[in-house]
């Protein structure tokens, strides 16, 4: 169900979803990149890649603002960020009493901050959009391409296939420990330490289940002719015009980021 | 389900694209590297085809057992990340490819985690907590022997470090990156973490204690050996290992170190021979990182790169007073075996 969702819009019939996996993979490492390349205050060239990114979006028929809600995911990290507003020397901007102590913001720190902010947002559209136009294991395939070890192709397969499988079963087991634990609202049974040791023994038990499962996969591997190596069907050579996209999009990408240091 | 997949993810371990520099994540892109290889070269050797749907499998279940929370208080829940107990359990360099592979999913499916940053990311997650928590587990498991108090209290100790190593390091990543005000944020990444890293502990130890008294087979033998007493007696190559996580879980807590003259500073400072002990005679040595801190850094890291230099002396010493002690019994037990026949 979970892996439904996930995959709601990978089967689109846009030009974005055809481009080879190996091309888009390229181009999106290089945007963000290029994204985390950038000076502080380079707004022109985190516009211009803004622009990139939205015009992909658009051409996928994915939903831009769809992209734009899921791309809040790296919000909490701001928290952590936020210090350096009042932390960089520079012309002060603006006050925050905070009883005992005053924290002065400063424009410098205000640039730094906001750059920071507008860099990570490109880059999870960007993650964003591979993920949603791009089969896992298209990825996988391409990465593999990309001569990452075999083994760990293998394993990342076997760990998305098996994902969900799993966090079904986590989640029965949290449904049966839900059923068998009735408390009042807002008050957990037992202590703290008690109910941290009944989640490590579904911890444990879900460890155990996913052992034994390994086995019985293996043993149904064996009985198909595993002999170490997984293999897979169509595998298609890199056509020439997803080939001239992804220089043309790459060259695009160097021009906006030398902008930004020459400009 | 998918958002409970998710919310087993809001943990500011994390970093997004665009919070480390373009320096910081290159090396620590090197440096995942250089150990995902290692431990890709280590696995391949004691490899057999079994051990492909064993590591994807557990990758897939150490990620699910992240959705299994335990309510705290207040709202908040706690959950294992799983570090420790994958390097536990399936060893070392198994732990750190199946906690690579956790890490870079995340990043590559929910976008918890950037990618040019994913480097550090597994680093922090995947080789520092794999690495540090199994070394404090065999560490300890080693000391306190054959009780089944051993497995609860080492387990516990080895998740509790190696949370906390990953958000001591995540803190200093963004502080060499400029993306964050040192002491701000070392103290408030050590301060969280430090209750995080007990949900972690309590998870993990009892998961342990549950896979010892289930299926005691799932454990490594070096476990259940030294838990039933067959064990060898702790070779030096453990205990060198073992100091050093200790060393490296002193070092962490070094900038929590009070600012305040410890007991003998003040001593000296109350009769007034401190200024004596402060002359240009006694500034040569002793000067080049006085009060703990290496000249010309800010802060947190100078106090933790003041305490890397101490501990790498002290090491030093340690196995050249060892190399020496062994020699001279060495000599010794050779003198005494003709005289016994």
């Amino acid at each position: 169900m979970a892996q439904q969702i996930l995959e709601r819009y990978i089967d689109g019939a846009s030009s974005i979803h055809a481009l080879d996996a190996r091309v888009k993979l390229v181009l999106a490492v290089t945007t963000i990149v290029c994204a985390s390349l950038l000076p502080a205050g380079s707004w022109l060239a985190l516009l211009a890649l803004t622009a990139l990114v939205w015009a992909t979006i658009i051409a996928s028929s994915v939903g831009l603002l769809l992209i734009l809600r899921r791309a809040l995911v790296a919000l909490p990290f701001l928290a952590v960020v936020v210090t350096i507003v009042f932390s960089v020397p520079g012309q002060p901007v603006f006050t925050v009493p905070l009883g005992f102590v005053t924290l002065t913001a400063t424009d410098a720190g205000l640039l730094r901050f906001f750059t920071i902010v507008w860099k990570s947002w490109v880059s999870v559209q960007v993650a964003l959009i591979l993920t949603a136009t791009t089969h896992f294991f298209d990825i996988l395939r391409a990465l593999g391409a990309l001569h990452l070890p075999k083994i760990m192709v293998a394993l990342l397969s076997f760990m998305y296939r098996y994902l969900f499988v799993l966090a079904d079963e986590a989640q029965q087991l949290l449904r049966a420990r839900d059923c068998r634990s009735a408390a009042l609202d807002g008050r957990g049974g037992g202590s703290v330490w008690w109910r941290a040791k009944v989640t490590g023994q579904l911890v444990g038990t879900l460890f155990l289940r996913a052992f034994e499962r390994s086995e019985r996969i293996y043993v149904a591997m064996l009985a198909r002719g595993y002999t170490g190596e997984l293999r897979s069907l169509n595998a298609r050579p890199l056509h020439p015009s997803d080939l001239r996209f992804g220089l043309g999009g790459a060259l695009v990408l160097v021009l906006i980021t030398l902008q930004a240091f020459l400009g | 389900m998918l958002d409970l997949l998710e919310r087993a993810l809001v943990l500011a371990l994390h970093i997004p694209d665009g919070f480390l520099s373009a320096s910081v994540s290159a090396l620590f892109w090197v440096l995942t590297l250089v150990c995902v290889t290692f431990a890709v070269r280590r696995t391949n050797k004691v490899l057999d085809d079994r051990q492909v749907p064993l590591m994807g499998v557990m990758a897939a279940c150490i990620f699910a057992a992240q959705m299994l929370n335990f309510p705290v208080a207040g709202g908040t829940s706690g959950h294992v990340l799983g570090g420790a107990l994958a390097a536990i359990v399936l060893g070392p360099a198994a732990g750190i490819l199946v906690m690579t592979c956790v890490v870079a999913l995340q990043a590559l499916l929910f976008q918890d985690g950037g990618i040019v940053v994913m480097g550090a990311n597994i680093f922090n997650m995947g080789v520092l907590t794999t690495l540090l928590g199994g070394a404090v587990f065999a560490g300890l498991l080693r000391l306190i022997g054959r009780q089944s108090k051993g497995l609860v209290i080492a387990g516990f100790a080895a998740a509790w470090v190696s949370v906390m190593a990953a958000a001591a390091l995540t803190a200093l990543q963004l502080i060499a990156s400029g993306t964050a005000q040192p002491q701000v944020v070392l103290g408030a990444m050590l301060g969280v973490h430090s209750l995080i890293g007990v949900g972690e502990g309590l998870i993990t130890a009892a998961a342990l204690s549950f896979l010892l008294a289930t299926r005691p087979d799932v454990l490594p033998a070096a476990v259940t050996d030294v838990l039933s007493g067959n064990a060898r007696p702790v070779a030096k190559g453990q205990v060198l290992i073992g100091g050093l996580a200790i060393a490296a879980l002193l070092l962490l807590l070094a900038p929590f170190a009070s600012a305040a003259p410890d007991g003998l500073e003040r001593v000296a400072l109350d009769l007034g021979f401190i200024d004596g002990g402060r002359g240009p005679g006694a500034a040569s040595p002793a000067g080049v990182l006085s009060d703990y801190t290496v000249p010309g850094l800010a802060g947190g890291i100078s106090t933790i790169l003041a305490g890397l230099v101490g501990v790498l002396i002290v090491v030093a010493l340690g196995y050249g007073l060892a190399i020496l002690l062994r020699r001279r019994s060495a000599a010794r037990s050779n003198r005494s075996v003709p005289s016994s026949r």
